[in-house]
């Protein structure tokens, strides 16, 4: 029996894998029916993979049959691999016994889709309802919207699960009629809508009735495949920006593509992920996302794409150097947090103990500014006087001096490995 | 002047209440276990007393939000030598200023207990990750821990709200105390030398017959789950660092 199960874990965690999202937070759950598990707020990461990716959640597909031919999807239907599914019964045990040993925060499951999409939809219910009710599990649960199931179905699985997803796979509608013409972002747009309609409906039902269950607390999310098709980073953080906006998402994920298949329209097998451009993607999210940045002042006409070299809210200060240096003992906390070198925490101690008396170069330094990097564009109580400005291509080549890249030592690795 | 105390919470803040009953000045805090006598200096031994001790920390609550109260408990689980001097600083700080005077991240001492703080709830955060429970054959759950910092007492409710009906054993064996959940409530314990070395060995015959089956399949999920071709061994590293290796299921047998 266990050595099947272990095959088809293989297999169906290998499929699962390429869907980056491994969030366990958000979640309220609380153990009060004595049953075991309950959300952790912040969620938790209880191991990582060696591409230093976090493991929080059990993360299969129910099955990676599917009657769809996306070419950048490793289980579509003309690619000749090994094909499994779990039932619905295996699942729950698994689960359950991941989280007894505390491996796991708790279980990500998505599907190829068989048959049809309330088919799906209706399996992989079966095993939310079972864990939920039976087995009276309070951990986290991430289900995959199925695109096409019926509103019926999309609203039951809220009830009982914390987080649902549903992907854009390409930044634009014409990029993903290239490598799935059977596919359209209206129908990601769709589910997304009604869920978030649903979402807002509840907590406004909840001002009035006590006793309202609980919908997707953990909300929505998405992800979009990076570097597969031809979009510039503008574009993308555009679509993302689109999605935070319209439908209140958790989170954007960016999937660097990872070359699976044969096809002529996409980067060939062997080729580099564009892991450097990714995190580049991230740190632009989280700008506009905690940072108070427009994405219209990180990507524009002028700058498509984001610089490899440096990251993005350097680029924007060099860009506008007219704003600097800032003060930190007088800016606003908006200005203090777009100076680079200073980040979220920092930026909030600066304001708290700027009230007690001016701020040195040594106190900054302890409360954990990046000074080597901040020092080109603040202000502070005993900043040498300079006689003279820098352009920005000067302050650029001091950072990059001093800085040791991760991504130049990468690279070299990279050569090294292919 | 020396303050000598004997490095329990109630010791710092005794002298806390010492201190501004002499007023002596600068003083230096030193443990009873390090401390050698010298000729020059001007000694006072703190003697604990429960009703001093209250008075200071009442104090300390009327002073400091909830938030701040837990960094100074983690403060002080911290263990670290130079940790009951900055709670001792800081305390005396705090009530020499203003209120809010907390939020003074230019002072070395406030500083020292935000980031120290810092340091004993990432490791409480790690071990609320990394702790890897074994099933005995009688059906409870094991785990074997040695902690940098003192964190049963941080992670204590979180087993307990999670883990509520299956019973647990979380077993600190640096500092040989552990505590045990009945699936009603949480006691501590004390286990031999024996039963320490068999928690976290997985040959004896504490480990149920299922045990190797899930501890296999989750191996083999953490192998399936990575992506090769985005390897980045740095980055693994840096969350999770070697020491915890030997906790982790899924490191064994690498």
């Amino acid at each position: 029996m266990s050595e099947r199960i272990r095959e088809k874990l293989t297999i169906l965690a290998d499929a699962a894998k390429y869907d980056v999202s491994c969030s366990s937070s958000g979640g309220t759950r609380k153990n009060d029916n004595k049953g075991i598990g309950n959300s952790h707020t912040s969620g938790i990461c209880h191991t990582y993979t060696e591409d230093g990716r976090c493991v929080s959640l059990l993360k299969i597909l129910l099955t990676n049959h599917c009657i769809y031919d996306c070419a950048f999807c490793v289980s579509r239907k003309s690619n000749d691999i090994e094909r499994a599914a779990f039932t619905v019964e295996e699942v729950v045990s698994l689960t359950m016994n991941f989280y007894r040993r505390n491996y796991i925060e708790g279980l990500f499951l998505s599907s190829g889709i068989f048959k049809n999409a309330d088919f799906t939809m209706e399996r992989l219910l079966r095993v939310v309802k079972k864990l939920r009710l039976e087995e009276r599990f309070n951990g986290y649960i991430h289900l995959k919207t199925i695109p096409g199931a019926s509103e019926d179905m999309i609203m039951e699985a809220g009830l009982y699960v914390d987080r649902m997803s549903i992907n854009l796979e390409m930044p634009t509608e014409i990029g993903l009629k290239l490598l799935a013409p059977e596919k359209s972002h209206n129908d990601v747009i769709k589910p997304l809508g009604f869920i978030q309609n649903q979402i807002i409906r509840l907590k406004d039902e909840k001002k009035l009735i006590k006793s309202v269950p609980k919908f997707v607390p953990a909300g929505q999310s998405t992800q979009m495949v990076i570097g597969a098709t031809p979009e510039t980073d503008k574009e993308i953080m555009q679509t993302a920006a689109l999605f935070y906006k319209d439908f209140s998402l958790k989170r954007v994920y960016y999937s660097g593509y990872i070359p699976i298949s044969n096809d002529n329209r996409l980067p060939i097998i062997g080729s580099q992920p564009p892991l450097i451009r990714e995190n580049r993607l991230y740190q632009t999210d989280w700008l506009m996302r905690f940072y108070g940045f427009h994405v219209n002042e990180l990507l524009n006409d002028a700058n498509p794409h984001l610089d490899i070299d440096i990251d993005p809210k350097l680029s924007w200060a060099l860009r506008n150097l007219q704003f600097f240096p800032i003060d930190i003992n007088v800016a606003a906390y908006k200005m203090i947090l777009r100076i680079p070198g200073i980040g979220l925490t920092s930026a909030q101690k600066i304001v708290q103990a700027r009230k007690f008396g001016k701020l040195r170069i040594d106190q900054l330094k302890k409360i954990g500014v990046a000074y080597n990097r901040a020092k080109f564009f603040i202000k502070c109580a005993d900043t040498p006087y300079q006689l003279k400005d820098y352009q920005n291509t000067q302050i650029k080549s001091f950072i990059l001096a001093e800085s040791q890249s991760k991504y130049i030592k990468n690279d070299v690795q990279q050569l090294v490995m292919f | 002047m020396i303050y000598i105390i004997d490095g329990s919470l109630e010791s710092v803040l005794c002298a806390v209440f010492e201190w501004f009953e002499r007023k002596p000045g600068k003083v230096l805090l030193k443990m009873k276990q390090h401390f050698e006598p010298d000729a020059f200096e001007e000694v006072f031994s703190v003697n604990n007393d429960p009703v001093k001790a209250d008075r200071v920390w009442e104090g300390l609550q009327r002073t400091l939000d909830a938030s701040w109260i837990r960094k100074y408990y983690c403060t002080f689980l911290s263990e670290k030598p130079d940790a009951l001097v900055s709670l001792f600083e800081f305390t005396c700080y705090l009530f020499l200023n203003k209120s809010g005077a907390e939020q003074n991240y230019g002072n070395e001492y406030v500083l020292a207990i935000a980031q120290t703080a810092r340091k004993v709830e990432r490791e409480k955060h790690r071990m609320e990750a990394f702790i890897r429970f074994k099933q005995g054959a009688d059906g409870m759950f094991y785990c074997g821990i040695d902690p940098d910092f003192n964190v049963i007492p941080l992670i204590m409710k979180h087993f307990k709200d999670r883990y509520a009906d299956q019973k647990w054993v979380i077993y600190d064996l640096k500092r040989h105390y552990g505590i045990f959940y009945d699936l009603e409530k949480i006691e501590e314990i004390y286990l031999s030398k024996e039963d320490q070395r068999k928690l976290n060995d997985p040959q004896t015959d504490l480990v149920s017959e299922k045990e190797g089956m899930y501890s296999d399949l989750w191996i083999n999920y953490f192998k399936s789950t990575n992506i090769v071709a985005r390897k980045n061994r740095k980055l693994h590293m840096q969350h999770v660092p070697k020491r915890y290796w030997k906790y982790l299921t899924e490191k064994q047998g690498i």
